[in-house]
């Protein structure tokens, strides 16, 4: 069995990929034929946006809606927490500001 | 494979003395006394609050009979709200041994362990005369979960394990997936699955109630963890969480002490009913573990992508690691390295093979990694539940 590819497209559909190990910044990455630049380091299991992707459009990942994107995204830019929201629940982590807030 | 008879007529695949604490003013002389059998089957349960919940009760009453456990030794101190007796009388009614030790009419925490230990060495003996009897796939109750996942966790680990639930299914065993709280997003595709028009109306009513109770918590069951690992929201987890379901049609919908009537594949409402009240309906994986048990599973499957190490009292854990890197930085917690999907060293169904594989094995009597490790987490908090409908199982055959 080869080596997967370094982004893996889980529905043909999808605006994103999924990286299947660490990517660095200015990587080449060829995907279905199609050649793309990683904009920044993305570590294995995150997402890098395969094509233009609009502020406020729903992004899929195996053709399910996972949340709309916050602001427009770049091909080969990373699609996290700065860029994607839910549409469901806020997502809390460690980062500054994103923290859960304290209540007193 | 053999397991263990029970008098009340359930096949077992571990052979397990428990030590339950009523309230936590008890858990150190329960903890003292499980301390005196290290190595052997002996596990801490227990439920901490001093104040009654009908959840907690009828949770402790299907985990001191669950099928696994030869018998129950349960410490008291004495003025805890817990119903003791009750749960005392339906241990006793499945015919496994079971008594209470009381701290305060014992005399204090030295005679309290003395007494409770020598019971314990009583209930081993005992235990050690329980009949065998041959199990197979069909006997089988499994559970299913996820924690400390990552954005590998719904590429290899949980799509894996979707498969070995379709091998049990087909075999004539009963799967449970629960999570409802890592399920949103996902109510439709989940009620087209559903067994019957009822059966999906009851799923969409379920997932409708998980969404407003996280709501008012104003948190997803989502961890930090969960983003470094590339996951950005719940819904995404969800997807990687659902996978573990594999493809079978959804038999029922269950709540925790419920155990499936038939073979098929079964969704776990862990969510409680009414009100939001008493926090986050499970505050950890362990919460969620202990109510699969609670509703029968001989063994759970958990797929990890960050790397939990946690095992369970009970039911022996298996640990399936999504995530090559972290399988090579902690394998010795791990049974099986479901990464080599990703990195192509092997195919889902492969993994799926192996993963069923491993059950008949552990229930067979092979060691988990956690079980090796002496891993037995255990935790219960308050809840409250209304039954299930009508709707909510398969007709009798």
């Amino acid at each position: 069995m080869s080596a997967p590819p370094a982004l893996l497209r889980l529905a043909e559909t999808d605006p994103i990929g999924v990286a299947t190990r660490d990517l660095a910044a200015g990587e080449q990455v060829v995907l279905d034929g199609v050649s793309l630049t990683i904009a920044e380091p993305v570590k294995l299991g995150h997402k890098v946006a395969l094509r233009p992707i609009a502020a406020g459009e729903r992004v899929h990942k195996y053709r399910v809606p996972i949340g709309s994107a916050t602001t427009a995204i770049e091909p080969g830019a990373a699609v996290h927490t700065h860029n994607l929201k839910s549409d469901y629940i806020p997502t809390y982590t460690l980062q500054p500001g994103e923290e859960f807030a304290e209540e007193h | 494979m053999e397991g263990f008879l029970r008098a009340d007529g359930r096949k077992g695949i571990r052979n397990i003395i428990v030590v339950a604490y009523l309230v936590e003013c008890a858990r150190h002389v329960a903890h003292e006394i499980v301390a005196q059998f290290r190595g052997q089957p002996v596990h801490l349960i227990g439920f901490p609050g001093c104040y009654p919940n009908p959840y907690a009760l009828r949770m402790m009453q299907k985990l001191c009979t669950h099928p696994n456990v030869a018998g129950a030794l349960l410490l008291s101190l004495g003025c805890e709200g817990f119903a003791r007796h009750r749960l005392l009388e339906v241990i006793r009614d499945s015919g496994r041994p079971a008594d209470v030790v009381g701290i305060q009419a014992e005399g204090g925490t030295r005679r309290a362990i003395a007494a409770g230990t020598a019971w314990v060495q009583a209930a081993l003996a005992e235990a050690a005369a329980v009949p065998r009897v041959a199990i197979g796939p069909a006997d089988l109750i499994v559970g299913t979960i996820c924690g400390g996942s990552d954005a590998t966790s719904g590429l290899t680990a949980n799509p894996a394990m979707g498969l070995a639930f379709d091998h049990l299914v087909a075999a004539g065993g009963r799967a449970i997936f629960e999570e409802t709280g890592e399920l949103i997003g996902l109510n439709h595709y989940m009620a087209e699955r559903a067994a019957t028009p009822a059966l999906a109306r009851e799923i969409v009513a379920c997932m409708d109630k998980t969404e407003r109770y996280y709501r008012t918590l104003g948190h997803a069951s989502f961890a930090a963890g969960n983003a470094d690992g590339g996951l950005t929201t719940i819904e995404e987890k969800s997807l990687g969480a659902y996978a573990k379901s594999g493809h079978s049609p959804i038999s029922g919908l269950i709540k925790p002490g419920d155990e499936p009537p038939a073979p098929g594949l079964y969704l776990l409402d862990v969510i409680p009913d009414g009100e939001v009240r008493f926090g986050f309906p499970n505050i950890n994986d362990n919460a969620e573990i202990a109510e699969l048990i609670a509703c029968g599973s001989h063994l759970i499957l958990f797929a990890t992508g960050r790397g939990s190490v946690v095992g369970s009292a009970i039911a022996p854990v298996i640990k399936i690691c999504a995530n090559p890197e972290t399988y090579r930085r902690m394998s010795e917690d791990m049974d099986v390295d479901a990464g080599r999907i990703l990195e192509g060293r092997a195919s889902l169904q492969e993994v799926g093979a192996e993963v069923f594989d491993l059950i008949g094995r552990v229930a067979g009597g092979a060691q988990t990694a956690s079980e090796q490790l002496g891993h037995q987490e255990f935790i219960l908090t308050y809840k409250s539940f209304t039954p299930i409908g009508p709707a909510c199982l398969p007709h009798a055959a």
